[in-house]
């Protein structure tokens, strides 16, 4: 309780340091600062945008859980990006090769993105653990692998110009298979998966027998493999578990949206922005929640400020200043946290040593 | 010219008797029990002993001698001066030299380069080594050690490198040595020779600060003997009026517990057994070459060594962590294809030589820590049992003595003794068939070693089987009833405890005999 009152405290208190840092950034461009924060205030809290935010979280969502699964574990899984691009296709072409009534055509959907995700990302975890290779570079040289291979088999296979457009796509995904909207053309159902998600998230990394493994596994590989924790089999559960969460990225776009996959029409760079919403959040389910919640809100009054002449890009940048300081900030407040609590520990001891 | 030449241009205020004297230091440190109102004072040209358990403030205290931490009252004075030390570079200047517990060596430079780091001696700013070779070769003389200062520090062995350690630091000008646990790494061959060398320094000027816990070495080595227990200096007494018993009361607060005969009988039955096991050596000699050994119920076998031949691949081995030749059996069956997992379903538990590498998740909470690898009996279903988790750790804390305010905390706050406490707890409370112990309490207090050496007794009596791998070599002949001597990845020796002395341990761990 009182270490998540700490990381609280100590996320908001960076956030509004960041935000600062931003003011005095926006100052020397000679912007005002409290035009920009209140035109995004004044923005970003009206119920249209609200919903946006809702909206453009999702994604972020999906991401930072997947990122923070390897986290978790001490892996760094960048290869998010690559992992739901890939699943995102292979979803989509295989949604029209089914028919399946509603519900069931949708969960075949997500099994199918989930599945591809894991098996793409499952590729780095055999690098590992055949041949010792880093997942930082094994994952990062995936994405590229994987844009490419995405293009090709788009390409080759899976395009579909029977509609005419400029804006190509995979054959339309049947009605059966498109996500509900929760408010029309708002915000649709991924959302809620994306809730259950979290708080599976939670279920299986913190309360799990397994997730324990995969904790030990990360906060000492040595003496988690002693205690009998097979170091192998974690880093490709593990691994595959957060392929499979990358791959739900694109659904609220691919099921809900697009009801398709074009390389134009499906948005990239979740899997680094998920790594944000992760650090942000501290791998933690309601951390991710609320600075996925965060990002989709600074996303959603980007393209008002730009009408208003302030640079939309001051969105990204106090993003990346949030992180930057959160991480900062979070490294100083556990040193701090860790050297109170060795002393609180300390007094309690002495005061039982008085009472006995 | 170096600082070892300001002896000369330094007036001394009138020759005080006490190189060095701490009055009334206090410090506070978290998770440390601070040093309460300290009181020291060390006679030129002496050895001065400092023994204490573990956590007792030994270190603390010569940390801030050292500089590494400033106290918050008290006065620091050498040589009849009052002195402040806001950096260990300040304490150097003004003569004071620390060897520490782990050599800070660079293995692939020379003898002669490591002892001049960070002092070479320059003309015209080009490196001239001749003079320096001059001087650390009288250094060397000066003391008795002859060592050959164009080897490679990574050819030496322990006892010479450490020689290494306190030519570098007389040769940056130490009229002052801090030795921190200096035998913890040496044979009984090498710690006579230490001794000899120390004798040398002393008869030349030189000041020792001799940290340590072995007794015996302690009471054969020191002019004086300061005993600190909770922070607080308990005695000053000299070695001549003291004998073990008495100085280990001092250090305890207590009588000791005594070693207790054992009651019951060796079992029958087999329990855990090698045959021919050989650890592959990848590109290196095979660091276990064909050991055969077994164990039987109720029985601990004592596996005496230096650090370094074998053990450590051995304990692997015996885990599953390492591929091996030969086989391993636990309870009569053959063990050598089974995993990590299986061997200690079969009722192997391992306390680990490093508790912080193999055994403990600093970060985590002890109730955590005391449920790895546990989780499957701690579980319901696929989720952890958390009540019950900490219920188990609870009794752990109670049944090992485990200082702590509760469960709760995480593991970095506890002393080193405690942590090692919980590691033998988590291991034993499940009452495991064969227990591997690896260096069990090393590092630790008396009052924690001799917990740690009943809980092991009483398991034995309960019919549990032990491998016991120590270098300590008192642990090895008060606990063990057989010895098996390791030496270059094969069993060199088995002995009797009952007849066995150090000093015939010591041949055969040096491979002499």
């Amino acid at each position: 309780m009182r270490k998540s009152l700490n990381t609280l405290g100590s996320s908001v208190s960076a956030i509004i340091l960041a935000l600062s840092i931003c003011a005095v950034l926006l100052l020397v461009t000679g912007k005002d600062p409290f035009a920009a924060y209140s035109k995004i205030l004044e923005t970003g809290l009206t119920g249209e945008k609200l919903l946006e935010m809702l909206k453009r979280a999702t994604p972020l969502i999906f991401s930072a859980i997947a990122v923070a699964i390897g986290f978790k574990m001490n892996l760094f899984n960048i290869g998010v990006e690559g992992q739901y691009l890939f699943a995102a296709l292979v979803a989509a072409e295989m949604a029209t090769h089914v028919s399946l009534p509603r519900p069931l055509h949708i969960l075949f959907i997500l099994v199918v993105a989930m599945v591809a995700g894991a098996a793409w990302a499952s590729i780095a975890a055999f690098l590992k653990i055949a041949r010792g290779v880093n997942e930082v570079i094994s994952t990062i040289m995936l994405n590229y692998i994987a844009l490419s291979f995405i293009q090709w088999l788009f390409e080759s296979f899976f395009r579909d110009d029977s509609d005419g457009g400029l804006n190509v796509k995979t054959t339309k995904i049947a009605p059966s298979g498109r996500m509900p909207d929760l408010v029309h053309d708002r915000l649709n159902g991924m959302f809620i998966v994306a809730l259950v998600v979290a708080f599976l998230y939670w279920i299986v990394v913190f309360r799990s027998r397994f997730g324990f493994r995969l904790r030990a596994s990360g906060l000492n590989p040595i003496a988690a493999r002693t205690a009998g924790i097979p170091a192998n089999r974690m880093v490709l559960i593990a691994l595959m578990l957060s392929g499979a969460v990358a791959g739900l990225i694109a659904m609220p776009a691919v099921i809900g949206d697009v009801y398709g996959y074009g390389p134009s029409a499906i948005a990239t760079q979740f899997g680094f922005a998920g790594i944000s919403v992760a650090l942000l959040g501290r791998n933690h389910p309601v951390g991710i929640v609320g600075a996925a919640l965060l990002f989709g809100f600074l996303d959603s009054t980007s393209a008002v400020l730009q009408l208003s002449g302030i640079p939309s890009s001051i969105v990204k940048v106090i993003q990346a200043i949030i992180v930057l300081v959160v991480v900062i900030v979070n490294e100083a407040s556990s040193r701090r946290y860790n050297r109170r609590t060795a002393e609180r520990a300390a007094a309690d001891l002495k005061s039982q040593e008085v009472q006995s | 010219m170096q600082a070892g030449s300001k002896k000369s241009s330094q007036t001394l205020p009138l020759e005080s008797a006490h190189v060095v004297e701490l009055a009334n230091i206090s410090k506070s440190f978290p998770g440390v029990i601070a040093n309460r109102d300290i009181s020291l004072q060390v006679a030129r040209a002496t050895i001065h002993a400092i023994v204490g358990e573990n956590g007792a403030g030994k270190s603390t205290l010569m940390k801030i001698l050292y500089g590494l931490h400033q106290p918050d009252s008290g006065t620091i004075a050498i040589n009849g001066e009052i002195t402040q030390f806001k950096s260990p570079s300040e304490a150097i200047a003004a003569g004071i030299g620390m060897v520490h517990q782990h050599f800070m060596l660079a293995d692939n430079l020379t003898v002669l380069e490591n002892i001049i780091l960070g002092y070479e001696p320059t003309k015209y700013g080009v490196l001239s080594l001749g003079n320096a070779r001059k001087r650390v070769k009288e250094l060397a003389t000066s003391i008795g050690v002859d060592l050959d200062l164009d080897l490679p520090i990574s050819e030496l062995g322990v006892g010479q490198r450490q020689r290494v350690e306190i030519l570098k630091v007389l040769f940056r000008g130490a009229e002052i040595l801090v030795l921190d646990e200096p035998t913890a790494v040496l044979v009984p061959q090498e710690v006579d020779e230490l001794f000899t060398n120390l004798r040398k320094l002393v008869a030349n000027g030189t000041t020792i600060l001799f940290i340590s816990h072995k007794l015996d070495e302690v009471l054969s080595i020191s002019d004086q003997i300061t005993v600190i227990r909770q922070g607080s200096t308990v005695a000053t007494v000299s070695p001549k009026m003291v004998d073990r018993l008495k100085l280990a009361e001092l250090m305890v607060g207590s009588d000791l517990p005594s070693h207790g005969k054992r009651t019951t009988l060796v079992g029958e039955k087999i329990q855990l057994s090698t045959n021919n096991l050989t650890v592959i050596g990848k590109n290196r000699k095979n660091p276990v070459e064909n050991v055969s050994f077994k164990i039987f119920e109720s029985e601990i076998v004592g596996i005496a060594g230096v650090d370094g031949n074998g053990q450590f691949e051995l304990c692997e081995a015996l885990l599953g962590l390492v591929d091996i030749e030969g086989t391993v059996e636990i309870g009569g069956k053959d063990a050598s294809k089974l995993s990590i997992r299986e061997r200690l379903n079969q009722g192997l538990a391992y306390i680990p030589f490093d508790r912080h590498r193999e055994g403990l998740m600093l970060a985590a909470s002890l109730w955590e820590n005391s449920l790895l690898g546990h989780e499957t009996s701690l579980s319901r279903g696929p989720m952890i049992d958390f009540d019950a988790a900490k219920k188990s750790c609870k009794e752990i804390i109670n049944r090992f003595g485990v200082m702590t305010p509760n469960e709760l905390v995480p593991a970095f706050v506890l002393s080193g003794g405690n942590q090692q406490k919980l590691v033998v707890g988590r291991n034993l409370a499940t009452a495991p068939k064969v227990l591997i112990a690896a260096h069990p309490t090393r590092g630790i207090d008396v009052g924690a070693q001799a917990a740690v050496w009943e809980e092991i007794r009483r398991s034995r009596d309960a019919g549990m089987s032990v491998l016991l791998v120590s270098a300590d070599l008192e642990e090895v002949l008060g606990l063990s009833d057989r010895i098996l001597v390791m030496f270059d990845g094969e069993i060199s020796a088995e002995l009797d405890p009952k007849s066995a002395t150090p000093q015939i341990l010591g041949k055969y761990m040096t491979g002499t005999q």
